[in-house]
Protein backbone atom coordinates (compact mmCIF):
# COMPACT_ATOMS: atom_id res chain seq x y z
CA UNK A 1 0.00 0.00 0.00
CA UNK A 2 1.29 3.60 -1.21
CA UNK A 3 1.52 6.44 1.43
CA UNK A 4 2.49 9.87 0.53
CA UNK A 5 5.66 11.40 2.08
CA UNK A 6 5.48 14.95 3.71
CA UNK A 7 7.31 17.94 2.50
CA UNK A 8 8.78 19.92 5.60
CA UNK A 9 10.82 23.21 5.66
CA UNK A 10 14.21 23.54 6.75
CA UNK A 11 12.97 24.58 10.34
CA UNK A 12 9.32 24.02 11.50
CA UNK A 13 7.99 26.16 14.53
CA UNK A 14 6.90 22.60 16.61
CA UNK A 15 6.04 21.89 19.85
CA UNK A 16 7.38 19.04 21.66
CA UNK A 17 4.67 16.56 21.29
CA UNK A 18 3.99 17.30 17.19
CA UNK A 19 8.17 16.79 17.14
CA UNK A 20 7.94 13.42 18.23
CA UNK A 21 4.76 12.32 16.40
CA UNK A 22 6.79 13.92 12.86
CA UNK A 23 9.44 11.73 13.89
CA UNK A 24 7.44 8.42 14.34
CA UNK A 25 5.72 9.69 10.91
CA UNK A 26 8.93 9.50 9.62
CA UNK A 27 10.40 6.11 10.94
CA UNK A 28 7.24 4.19 9.19
CA UNK A 29 6.44 2.15 12.24
CA UNK A 30 4.16 -1.00 11.76
CA UNK A 31 2.06 -0.39 14.93
CA UNK A 32 1.48 2.10 17.22
CA UNK A 33 -1.15 1.22 19.84
CA UNK A 34 -2.40 3.79 22.25
CA UNK A 35 -4.49 5.61 24.70
CA UNK A 36 -4.66 8.80 24.71
CA UNK A 37 -3.57 11.29 27.93
CA UNK A 38 -2.70 14.45 28.85
CA UNK A 39 -0.10 16.08 27.88
CA UNK A 40 0.89 13.01 25.69
CA UNK A 41 -2.35 13.47 23.92
CA UNK A 42 -1.17 15.23 21.10
CA UNK A 43 1.45 12.85 19.84
CA UNK A 44 -1.06 9.80 18.87
CA UNK A 45 -3.61 12.39 17.96
CA UNK A 46 -1.32 14.22 15.25
CA UNK A 47 0.08 10.00 14.62
CA UNK A 48 -3.64 9.47 13.96
CA UNK A 49 -4.18 12.04 11.88
CA UNK A 50 -1.12 11.17 9.77
CA UNK A 51 -2.59 7.97 9.52
CA UNK A 52 -5.81 9.47 8.58
CA UNK A 53 -4.41 11.88 5.55
CA UNK A 54 -2.38 8.36 4.41
CA UNK A 55 1.02 9.69 5.60
CA UNK A 56 1.22 6.20 7.56
CA UNK A 57 0.75 2.78 6.02
CA UNK A 58 1.19 0.66 9.55
CA UNK A 59 -1.63 0.02 11.78
CA UNK A 60 -3.15 2.04 14.47
CA UNK A 61 -4.90 0.07 17.07
CA UNK A 62 -7.23 1.83 19.97
CA UNK A 63 -7.09 -0.01 22.58
CA UNK A 64 -9.14 0.55 26.26
CA UNK A 65 -6.35 1.68 28.31
CA UNK A 66 -2.71 2.18 28.57
CA UNK A 67 -2.40 -1.42 29.61
CA UNK A 68 -3.74 -2.47 26.92
CA UNK A 69 -1.80 -0.10 24.59
CA UNK A 70 1.81 -1.77 25.85
CA UNK A 71 0.08 -4.73 25.88
CA UNK A 72 -0.42 -4.61 21.78
CA UNK A 73 2.85 -3.21 21.29
CA UNK A 74 4.28 -6.13 22.90
CA UNK A 75 2.50 -8.42 21.13
CA UNK A 76 3.20 -6.49 17.74
CA UNK A 77 6.42 -6.38 18.68
CA UNK A 78 6.83 -10.13 19.56
CA UNK A 79 5.47 -10.67 16.13
CA UNK A 80 8.04 -9.00 14.27
CA UNK A 81 7.32 -5.34 13.89
CA UNK A 82 8.53 -1.86 14.25
CA UNK A 83 6.15 -0.69 17.60
CA UNK A 84 5.32 2.65 19.29
CA UNK A 85 3.31 4.55 21.67
CA UNK A 86 3.10 7.14 23.86
CA UNK A 87 1.83 8.03 27.53
CA UNK A 88 2.05 10.32 30.70
CA UNK A 89 1.61 9.77 34.57
CA UNK A 90 -1.71 7.94 35.18
CA UNK A 91 -1.21 6.19 32.29
CA UNK A 92 2.01 5.76 32.65
CA UNK A 93 1.66 3.93 35.77
CA UNK A 94 -0.75 2.05 34.68
CA UNK A 95 1.67 0.36 32.04
CA UNK A 96 4.01 -0.35 34.66
CA UNK A 97 3.48 -3.63 35.04
CA UNK A 98 3.08 -4.62 31.00
CA UNK A 99 6.78 -2.54 30.58
CA UNK A 100 8.31 -4.75 32.89
CA UNK A 101 6.91 -7.76 30.23
CA UNK A 102 8.43 -5.63 27.24
CA UNK A 103 12.19 -5.41 28.53
CA UNK A 104 12.05 -9.02 30.00
CA UNK A 105 11.12 -10.46 26.88
CA UNK A 106 13.63 -8.00 25.30
CA UNK A 107 11.31 -6.69 22.72
CA UNK A 108 12.15 -3.29 21.31
CA UNK A 109 9.35 -0.92 21.43
CA UNK A 110 10.13 2.94 21.81
CA UNK A 111 7.55 4.69 24.47
CA UNK A 112 7.41 8.78 24.64
CA UNK A 113 7.07 9.56 27.57
CA UNK A 114 5.65 13.24 28.27
CA UNK A 115 6.56 13.53 32.23
CA UNK A 116 3.65 14.45 34.54
CA UNK A 117 2.66 14.52 37.81
CA UNK A 118 1.48 11.39 39.39
CA UNK A 119 -1.88 11.52 41.59
CA UNK A 120 -3.07 12.54 44.45
CA UNK A 121 -3.75 15.43 44.21
CA UNK A 122 -4.69 15.30 40.53
CA UNK A 123 -2.29 17.39 38.37
CA UNK A 124 -1.85 17.30 34.70
CA UNK A 125 1.31 19.69 34.93
CA UNK A 126 4.95 18.27 34.19
CA UNK A 127 7.44 16.62 36.62
CA UNK A 128 9.71 13.59 36.50
CA UNK A 129 7.53 11.30 39.07
CA UNK A 130 6.43 8.98 35.98
CA UNK A 131 9.58 9.12 34.75
CA UNK A 132 11.75 8.13 38.22
CA UNK A 133 8.65 5.49 38.12
CA UNK A 134 10.10 3.77 35.21
CA UNK A 135 13.28 3.89 35.94
CA UNK A 136 14.04 0.28 37.31
CA UNK A 137 11.82 -1.17 34.64
CA UNK A 138 14.62 -2.22 32.32
CA UNK A 139 13.93 -0.18 29.37
CA UNK A 140 16.81 2.10 28.24
CA UNK A 141 15.56 5.76 29.07
CA UNK A 142 16.50 9.09 26.91
CA UNK A 143 15.93 12.62 28.26
CA UNK A 144 15.07 15.66 25.79
CA UNK A 145 15.57 19.34 27.01
CA UNK A 146 13.27 21.12 24.22
CA UNK A 147 11.12 19.57 20.97
CA UNK A 148 13.94 19.78 18.85
CA UNK A 149 15.61 16.90 21.17
CA UNK A 150 12.36 15.24 21.48
CA UNK A 151 12.40 14.98 17.50
CA UNK A 152 15.93 13.61 17.35
CA UNK A 153 16.01 11.05 20.03
CA UNK A 154 13.31 9.16 18.27
CA UNK A 155 15.22 8.29 15.83
CA UNK A 156 18.03 7.46 18.40
CA UNK A 157 15.45 5.59 20.28
CA UNK A 158 14.46 2.86 17.13
CA UNK A 159 18.17 2.25 16.27
CA UNK A 160 19.34 1.42 19.42
CA UNK A 161 16.49 -0.38 20.94
CA UNK A 162 16.08 -2.11 17.35
CA UNK A 163 19.80 -3.27 17.22
CA UNK A 164 20.08 -6.61 17.42
CA UNK A 165 22.72 -6.83 20.36
CA UNK A 166 20.46 -4.24 22.50
CA UNK A 167 16.29 -5.28 21.89
CA UNK A 168 15.54 -3.49 24.74
CA UNK A 169 12.71 -1.22 24.68
CA UNK A 170 13.43 2.28 25.18
CA UNK A 171 11.38 5.27 26.37
CA UNK A 172 11.99 8.75 24.89
CA UNK A 173 11.74 11.75 27.92
CA UNK A 174 10.16 15.26 27.48
CA UNK A 175 8.59 17.92 30.04
CA UNK A 176 5.19 17.97 29.82
CA UNK A 177 3.88 21.63 28.55
CA UNK A 178 7.61 23.13 29.25
CA UNK A 179 8.14 21.18 26.29
CA UNK A 180 5.32 18.80 24.82
CA UNK A 181 3.27 22.13 24.32
CA UNK A 182 5.72 25.02 23.90
CA UNK A 183 6.35 25.83 19.98
CA UNK A 184 9.88 26.20 18.87
CA UNK A 185 12.22 26.33 15.72
CA UNK A 186 13.16 22.61 14.85
CA UNK A 187 15.78 21.40 12.83
CA UNK A 188 14.40 18.52 10.31
CA UNK A 189 14.92 15.75 8.43
CA UNK A 190 13.64 15.17 4.63
CA UNK A 191 11.23 12.11 5.24
CA UNK A 192 14.12 10.02 2.79
CA UNK A 193 16.74 10.72 5.50
CA UNK A 194 15.16 10.68 8.47
CA UNK A 195 13.99 6.82 7.45
CA UNK A 196 17.38 6.16 5.96
CA UNK A 197 18.92 6.57 9.63
CA UNK A 198 16.75 4.34 11.07
CA UNK A 199 16.84 1.96 8.43
CA UNK A 200 14.40 -0.69 7.86
CA UNK A 201 13.05 -3.41 10.74
CA UNK A 202 15.16 -6.02 10.63
CA UNK A 203 12.72 -9.01 12.40
CA UNK A 204 14.74 -11.57 15.43
CA UNK A 205 13.11 -13.99 17.01
CA UNK A 206 9.30 -12.91 15.25
CA UNK A 207 6.41 -15.42 15.62
CA UNK A 208 5.45 -14.50 12.10
CA UNK A 209 8.48 -16.70 10.89
CA UNK A 210 6.58 -20.02 10.76
CA UNK A 211 9.57 -21.59 9.70
CA UNK A 212 11.34 -20.83 13.36
CA UNK A 213 9.15 -21.46 15.48
CA UNK A 214 9.52 -19.53 18.98
CA UNK A 215 7.90 -18.96 22.79
CA UNK A 216 7.59 -15.55 24.11
CA UNK A 217 6.84 -14.80 27.67
CA UNK A 218 7.48 -17.75 29.52
CA UNK A 219 7.97 -18.50 33.29
CA UNK A 220 10.96 -19.48 34.68
CA UNK A 221 11.35 -19.67 38.50
CA UNK A 222 14.58 -20.05 40.66
CA UNK A 223 15.66 -21.98 38.38
CA UNK A 224 16.37 -19.67 35.38
CA UNK A 225 14.94 -16.21 36.57
CA UNK A 226 18.30 -14.97 37.90
CA UNK A 227 20.07 -16.19 35.17
CA UNK A 228 17.51 -14.26 32.39
CA UNK A 229 17.58 -10.96 34.75
CA UNK A 230 21.23 -11.12 34.97
CA UNK A 231 21.67 -10.81 31.20
CA UNK A 232 19.43 -8.42 30.66
CA UNK A 233 21.11 -6.10 33.23
CA UNK A 234 24.35 -7.17 31.82
CA UNK A 235 23.15 -6.07 28.08
CA UNK A 236 21.79 -3.00 29.39
CA UNK A 237 25.18 -2.38 31.35
CA UNK A 238 27.41 -3.54 28.83
CA UNK A 239 26.23 -2.91 25.01
CA UNK A 240 23.83 -0.11 25.34
CA UNK A 241 26.44 2.95 25.64
CA UNK A 242 28.48 1.72 22.64
CA UNK A 243 25.30 1.55 20.63
CA UNK A 244 24.29 5.14 22.01
CA UNK A 245 27.36 6.51 21.14
CA UNK A 246 27.64 4.72 17.92
CA UNK A 247 24.09 6.33 16.96
CA UNK A 248 24.80 9.74 18.45
CA UNK A 249 28.08 9.73 16.72
CA UNK A 250 26.02 8.73 13.37
CA UNK A 251 23.36 11.11 14.04
CA UNK A 252 25.58 14.41 14.50
CA UNK A 253 27.27 13.54 10.83
CA UNK A 254 23.82 13.02 8.97
CA UNK A 255 22.50 16.48 10.99
CA UNK A 256 24.95 18.36 12.34
CA UNK A 257 23.52 18.11 15.90
CA UNK A 258 25.95 16.18 18.87
CA UNK A 259 24.43 14.59 21.64
CA UNK A 260 26.61 12.92 24.50
CA UNK A 261 25.29 10.25 27.10
CA UNK A 262 25.90 12.97 29.40
CA UNK A 263 25.49 16.72 28.43
CA UNK A 264 28.36 19.15 30.23
CA UNK A 265 28.10 22.44 30.06
CA UNK A 266 30.93 25.19 31.22
CA UNK A 267 32.15 22.02 33.17
CA UNK A 268 35.91 22.60 32.41
CA UNK A 269 36.60 24.89 34.90
CA UNK A 270 33.61 24.77 36.79
CA UNK A 271 33.82 25.16 41.01
CA UNK A 272 30.00 25.08 40.86
CA UNK A 273 27.66 22.60 39.49
CA UNK A 274 23.98 21.46 39.30
CA UNK A 275 22.84 18.26 38.09
CA UNK A 276 19.28 17.94 36.51
CA UNK A 277 17.16 16.58 33.67
CA UNK A 278 14.45 18.39 31.09
CA UNK A 279 13.94 21.89 30.05
CA UNK A 280 16.01 22.77 33.56
CA UNK A 281 19.50 22.13 32.32
CA UNK A 282 18.37 24.92 29.38
CA UNK A 283 17.62 27.13 31.94
CA UNK A 284 20.45 26.34 34.68
CA UNK A 285 22.70 26.61 31.04
CA UNK A 286 21.91 30.10 30.47
CA UNK A 287 21.77 31.43 34.25
CA UNK A 288 25.60 29.84 34.61
CA UNK A 289 26.49 32.10 31.79
CA UNK A 290 24.89 34.81 33.66
CA UNK A 291 27.07 33.76 36.87
CA UNK A 292 30.05 33.46 34.74
CA UNK A 293 29.51 37.37 34.41
CA UNK A 294 29.39 38.07 37.87
CA UNK A 295 32.91 36.30 38.64
CA UNK A 296 31.04 32.55 39.57
CA UNK A 297 32.36 29.63 37.59
CA UNK A 298 29.30 28.15 37.22
CA UNK A 299 28.64 24.72 35.19
CA UNK A 300 25.59 22.25 34.46
CA UNK A 301 25.93 18.74 33.81
CA UNK A 302 22.83 17.18 32.25
CA UNK A 303 21.55 13.64 32.54
CA UNK A 304 20.94 12.47 28.42
CA UNK A 305 20.58 8.65 28.99
CA UNK A 306 19.26 8.04 32.40
CA UNK A 307 19.16 4.46 31.84
CA UNK A 308 21.57 2.91 31.94
CA UNK A 309 23.08 4.93 34.13
CA UNK A 310 25.91 6.47 33.08
CA UNK A 311 28.12 6.00 36.16
CA UNK A 312 31.48 6.26 35.18
CA UNK A 313 30.62 9.52 32.87
CA UNK A 314 28.54 11.68 35.39
CA UNK A 315 31.84 11.26 37.79
CA UNK A 316 34.22 12.11 34.84
CA UNK A 317 31.84 15.62 34.10
CA UNK A 318 31.97 16.44 37.57
CA UNK A 319 35.41 16.50 38.11
CA UNK A 320 36.97 19.30 39.55
CA UNK A 321 33.56 21.09 40.60
CA UNK A 322 33.81 21.85 44.48
CA UNK A 323 30.27 22.17 45.24
CA UNK A 324 27.56 20.18 43.70
CA UNK A 325 23.18 20.71 43.61
CA UNK A 326 21.23 18.20 42.20
CA UNK A 327 17.92 19.15 41.30
CA UNK A 328 14.79 16.31 41.34
CA UNK A 329 11.87 17.38 40.50
CA UNK A 330 9.93 14.80 41.52
CA UNK A 331 8.32 14.05 45.53
CA UNK A 332 11.28 12.07 47.04
CA UNK A 333 8.92 10.08 49.25
CA UNK A 334 11.22 9.71 52.62
CA UNK A 335 14.48 9.89 50.44
CA UNK A 336 17.52 12.58 49.80
CA UNK A 337 16.06 12.66 45.75
CA UNK A 338 17.11 9.92 43.19
CA UNK A 339 19.73 12.24 41.30
CA UNK A 340 21.15 13.01 45.14
CA UNK A 341 21.69 9.41 45.40
CA UNK A 342 22.71 8.14 42.08
CA UNK A 343 25.12 10.93 41.54
CA UNK A 344 26.39 10.38 45.68
CA UNK A 345 26.84 7.05 44.26
CA UNK A 346 29.18 7.56 41.44
CA UNK A 347 31.54 10.49 43.17
CA UNK A 348 31.73 8.57 46.16
CA UNK A 349 34.69 6.43 45.24
CA UNK A 350 36.42 9.70 43.47
CA UNK A 351 39.42 11.47 44.66
CA UNK A 352 37.28 14.51 44.76
CA UNK A 353 35.14 15.43 47.69
CA UNK A 354 32.80 17.47 45.96
CA UNK A 355 30.59 18.98 48.49
CA UNK A 356 26.67 17.65 47.56
CA UNK A 357 23.34 19.39 48.31
CA UNK A 358 19.97 18.40 46.81
CA UNK A 359 16.69 20.44 46.04
CA UNK A 360 13.31 19.07 45.88
CA UNK A 361 12.16 21.55 43.08
CA UNK A 362 8.88 21.75 40.34
CA UNK A 363 6.41 19.70 41.62
CA UNK A 364 3.11 19.49 39.77
CA UNK A 365 4.66 22.06 37.03
CA UNK A 366 5.48 24.19 39.58
CA UNK A 367 7.79 27.07 38.14
CA UNK A 368 11.60 26.90 38.15
CA UNK A 369 12.37 30.36 37.94
CA UNK A 370 16.18 32.10 36.60
CA UNK A 371 16.18 33.39 39.69
CA UNK A 372 15.85 29.94 42.05
CA UNK A 373 18.52 28.51 40.08
CA UNK A 374 20.68 31.99 41.09
CA UNK A 375 19.97 31.16 44.77
CA UNK A 376 21.07 27.60 44.32
CA UNK A 377 24.47 28.75 42.40
CA UNK A 378 24.99 31.15 44.82
CA UNK A 379 24.58 28.74 48.09
CA UNK A 380 26.73 26.11 46.03
CA UNK A 381 29.92 29.34 45.63
CA UNK A 382 29.31 30.01 49.59
CA UNK A 383 29.58 26.15 50.40
CA UNK A 384 32.88 26.37 47.87
CA UNK A 385 33.96 29.40 50.07
CA UNK A 386 33.20 27.67 53.71
CA UNK A 387 34.88 24.53 52.46
CA UNK A 388 31.71 22.72 54.17
CA UNK A 389 27.57 22.13 52.98
CA UNK A 390 26.25 25.25 54.94
CA UNK A 391 22.47 24.64 54.24
CA UNK A 392 20.83 20.91 54.93
CA UNK A 393 21.47 18.43 52.48
CA UNK A 394 18.08 18.41 51.43
CA UNK A 395 15.96 22.04 50.05
CA UNK A 396 12.42 22.35 49.28
CA UNK A 397 13.11 25.51 46.28
CA UNK A 398 9.98 27.24 45.17
CA UNK A 399 7.23 25.97 47.42
CA UNK A 400 4.96 27.99 49.50
CA UNK A 401 4.69 28.43 53.72
CA UNK A 402 7.91 27.85 56.05
CA UNK A 403 11.32 26.67 53.93
CA UNK A 404 11.08 23.28 53.95
CA UNK A 405 15.00 21.18 54.84
CA UNK A 406 15.85 18.33 55.83
CA UNK A 407 18.61 16.23 56.59
CA UNK B 1 14.92 38.76 23.87
CA UNK B 2 11.67 40.27 22.91
CA UNK B 3 8.45 39.38 25.45
CA UNK B 4 4.98 38.85 24.84
CA UNK B 5 2.12 37.87 27.04
CA UNK B 6 -1.31 37.29 25.83
CA UNK B 7 -4.57 37.16 27.95
CA UNK B 8 -7.22 35.59 27.19
CA UNK B 9 -10.01 33.25 27.51
CA UNK B 10 -9.48 29.59 26.90
CA UNK B 11 -11.04 29.10 23.34
CA UNK B 12 -10.33 32.85 22.05
CA UNK B 13 -7.08 31.10 20.23
CA UNK B 14 -4.36 32.96 21.96
CA UNK B 15 -2.41 30.06 21.75
CA UNK B 16 -2.98 29.64 18.01
CA UNK B 17 -1.61 33.02 17.65
CA UNK B 18 1.39 32.91 19.64
CA UNK B 19 2.09 30.00 17.88
CA UNK B 20 1.74 31.67 14.47
CA UNK B 21 3.50 34.35 15.84
CA UNK B 22 6.11 32.29 16.72
CA UNK B 23 5.98 30.76 13.20
CA UNK B 24 6.08 33.71 11.07
CA UNK B 25 8.68 35.03 12.98
CA UNK B 26 11.02 32.03 12.51
CA UNK B 27 11.35 32.16 8.97
CA UNK B 28 12.85 35.45 9.02
CA UNK B 29 15.50 33.39 10.65
CA UNK B 30 15.02 34.94 14.54
CA UNK B 31 14.58 31.99 17.38
CA UNK B 32 11.05 31.17 18.84
CA UNK B 33 9.15 30.13 21.73
CA UNK B 34 5.70 30.05 22.12
CA UNK B 35 3.92 28.47 25.45
CA UNK B 36 0.71 28.61 27.63
CA UNK B 37 -0.48 28.16 30.99
CA UNK B 38 -3.13 25.69 30.95
CA UNK B 39 -4.13 24.04 33.78
CA UNK B 40 -7.05 21.93 33.29
CA UNK B 41 -9.12 25.09 31.98
CA UNK B 42 -12.36 25.06 30.51
CA UNK B 43 -13.57 26.89 27.49
CA UNK B 44 -14.08 30.38 28.66
CA UNK B 45 -11.97 30.13 31.63
CA UNK B 46 -9.04 33.00 32.16
CA UNK B 47 -5.52 32.04 30.63
CA UNK B 48 -2.14 33.14 29.59
CA UNK B 49 0.12 32.82 26.74
CA UNK B 50 3.69 33.79 25.84
CA UNK B 51 5.98 34.47 23.12
CA UNK B 52 9.84 34.72 23.46
CA UNK B 53 11.92 36.04 20.70
CA UNK B 54 15.76 36.40 20.20
CA UNK B 55 18.41 36.39 17.88
CA UNK B 56 19.81 33.65 19.17
CA UNK B 57 18.63 30.14 20.59
CA UNK B 58 15.83 30.54 23.13
CA UNK B 59 16.96 28.37 26.48
CA UNK B 60 14.84 29.76 29.27
CA UNK B 61 12.18 27.31 30.03
CA UNK B 62 10.91 29.83 33.34
CA UNK B 63 7.41 30.06 32.80
CA UNK B 64 7.65 33.07 34.72
CA UNK B 65 8.29 36.44 32.24
CA UNK B 66 8.49 40.30 32.50
CA UNK B 67 6.74 41.08 29.28
CA UNK B 68 7.55 43.88 26.57
CA UNK B 69 4.11 43.44 25.27
CA UNK B 70 0.89 42.58 26.40
CA UNK B 71 -1.87 41.26 24.58
CA UNK B 72 -5.59 41.48 25.70
CA UNK B 73 -7.89 39.81 23.75
CA UNK B 74 -10.88 39.69 26.18
CA UNK B 75 -12.25 42.99 27.36
CA UNK B 76 -13.23 41.50 30.76
CA UNK B 77 -10.22 40.09 31.41
CA UNK B 78 -8.62 43.84 32.23
CA UNK B 79 -10.82 43.76 35.38
CA UNK B 80 -10.57 40.01 36.83
CA UNK B 81 -7.09 39.34 36.22
CA UNK B 82 -4.24 41.90 36.43
CA UNK B 83 -2.50 42.49 33.17
CA UNK B 84 -0.03 44.26 34.54
CA UNK B 85 1.46 41.82 36.83
CA UNK B 86 5.62 41.70 36.18
CA UNK B 87 5.63 44.55 34.21
CA UNK B 88 8.02 46.49 33.22
CA UNK B 89 8.76 50.47 32.68
CA UNK B 90 8.32 50.47 29.07
CA UNK B 91 6.17 47.86 28.46
CA UNK B 92 3.34 48.38 26.31
CA UNK B 93 -0.28 47.12 26.20
CA UNK B 94 -2.60 46.67 23.50
CA UNK B 95 -6.21 45.88 24.55
CA UNK B 96 -9.31 44.78 22.95
CA UNK B 97 -12.13 47.31 23.97
CA UNK B 98 -15.58 49.27 23.23
CA UNK B 99 -14.31 52.03 24.83
CA UNK B 100 -12.06 54.71 24.14
CA UNK B 101 -8.46 55.43 26.15
CA UNK B 102 -9.53 57.66 28.53
CA UNK B 103 -12.74 55.68 29.83
CA UNK B 104 -10.57 52.45 29.47
CA UNK B 105 -7.69 53.80 31.72
CA UNK B 106 -10.78 55.45 33.89
CA UNK B 107 -12.06 52.16 34.77
CA UNK B 108 -8.94 50.27 35.22
CA UNK B 109 -6.69 52.78 37.07
CA UNK B 110 -3.35 50.45 36.96
CA UNK B 111 -2.77 51.24 33.23
CA UNK B 112 -2.93 54.61 34.08
CA UNK B 113 0.67 56.34 33.12
CA UNK B 114 1.15 53.13 30.74
CA UNK B 115 1.63 53.40 27.34
CA UNK B 116 -1.76 51.90 26.21
CA UNK B 117 -3.23 50.93 22.51
CA UNK B 118 -6.66 50.33 21.87
CA UNK B 119 -8.92 47.89 19.26
CA UNK B 120 -11.86 46.37 19.21
CA UNK B 121 -10.47 42.83 18.49
CA UNK B 122 -14.18 41.08 18.91
CA UNK B 123 -15.95 43.58 16.79
CA UNK B 124 -13.35 43.35 13.84
CA UNK B 125 -13.84 39.29 14.58
CA UNK B 126 -17.41 39.52 14.76
CA UNK B 127 -17.88 41.61 11.75
CA UNK B 128 -14.81 39.85 9.30
CA UNK B 129 -15.05 36.36 10.67
CA UNK B 130 -18.12 35.75 12.00
CA UNK B 131 -17.18 34.60 15.21
CA UNK B 132 -15.82 36.58 18.14
CA UNK B 133 -12.24 34.88 17.83
CA UNK B 134 -10.12 38.31 18.21
CA UNK B 135 -6.47 36.22 18.27
CA UNK B 136 -5.70 37.12 13.81
CA UNK B 137 -6.81 40.81 14.44
CA UNK B 138 -4.35 41.33 17.64
CA UNK B 139 -1.60 40.20 15.53
CA UNK B 140 -2.29 43.06 12.83
CA UNK B 141 -2.66 45.32 15.92
CA UNK B 142 0.57 44.42 17.08
CA UNK B 143 2.23 44.32 13.64
CA UNK B 144 1.34 47.92 13.69
CA UNK B 145 2.14 48.96 16.98
CA UNK B 146 5.46 47.14 17.22
CA UNK B 147 6.64 47.83 13.80
CA UNK B 148 8.29 44.17 13.58
CA UNK B 149 7.19 43.60 10.18
CA UNK B 150 5.59 45.44 7.08
CA UNK B 151 1.64 44.26 7.01
CA UNK B 152 1.77 42.88 3.93
CA UNK B 153 4.96 40.74 4.54
CA UNK B 154 3.19 39.60 7.91
CA UNK B 155 0.11 38.39 6.01
CA UNK B 156 1.49 36.47 3.40
CA UNK B 157 2.91 34.41 6.04
CA UNK B 158 -0.13 34.18 7.51
CA UNK B 159 -2.23 32.88 5.16
CA UNK B 160 0.29 29.73 5.17
CA UNK B 161 -0.07 29.69 8.88
CA UNK B 162 -3.45 29.13 7.99
CA UNK B 163 -3.33 27.15 5.07
CA UNK B 164 -5.57 24.16 5.97
CA UNK B 165 -8.68 26.53 6.68
CA UNK B 166 -11.28 27.14 4.05
CA UNK B 167 -10.43 30.06 1.58
CA UNK B 168 -13.29 31.84 2.86
CA UNK B 169 -12.04 31.82 6.45
CA UNK B 170 -8.48 32.55 5.38
CA UNK B 171 -9.90 35.73 3.99
CA UNK B 172 -12.31 37.16 6.39
CA UNK B 173 -8.80 36.31 8.70
CA UNK B 174 -7.06 38.66 6.16
CA UNK B 175 -9.28 41.28 6.20
CA UNK B 176 -9.51 41.04 9.95
CA UNK B 177 -6.04 41.81 10.17
CA UNK B 178 -5.62 44.52 7.99
CA UNK B 179 -8.74 46.54 9.85
CA UNK B 180 -7.27 45.95 13.35
CA UNK B 181 -3.96 47.21 11.67
CA UNK B 182 -5.68 50.44 10.70
CA UNK B 183 -7.76 50.86 13.36
CA UNK B 184 -5.36 50.84 16.28
CA UNK B 185 -4.56 53.57 18.41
Amino acid sequence: MAFDKMELKDIEVWDGNYAAAQAMRQCQIDVVAAYPITPSTPIVEGYGNFKANNYVEGEFVMVESEHAAMSGCIGAAAAGGRVATATSSQGFALMVETLYQASGMRLPIVLNVVNRALAAPLNVNGDHADMYLGRDSGWIQLDAYCPQDAYDLNFIAFKVSEDHDVRLPCMVHQDGFMTSHTAQGVHTLSDDVAYGFVGDFQPMNDMLDFEHPVTHGVQTEEDWHFEHKARQHNDLMTKVFPKIQAAFDDFEKLSGRKYNLVESYDMDDADVAVVCMGTSVETAREVASEMREKGVKAGVVGLRVIRPFPFFEIAEALKGAKAIATLDRSSPGGAPGMLFNEIAGCLFNTDDRALLSGFIYGLGGRDLTKKHLVEIFTQLQANVDAGKVTTSLQQFIGVRGPKLQFL
Amino acid sequence: MLEIRWHSRAGQGAVTGAKGLADVISTTGKHVQAFAFYGSAKRGAAMTAYNRVDDKVIMNHEKFMAPDYVLVIDPALLYTTDVTINHKENTVYIITTHLDKEQLVASQPKLEGKEVYIVDCIKIAQETIGKPIPNTPMLGALMKISGMYEIDFFKDNMIRVLGKLPQKIIDANMIAIQRAYDEVK
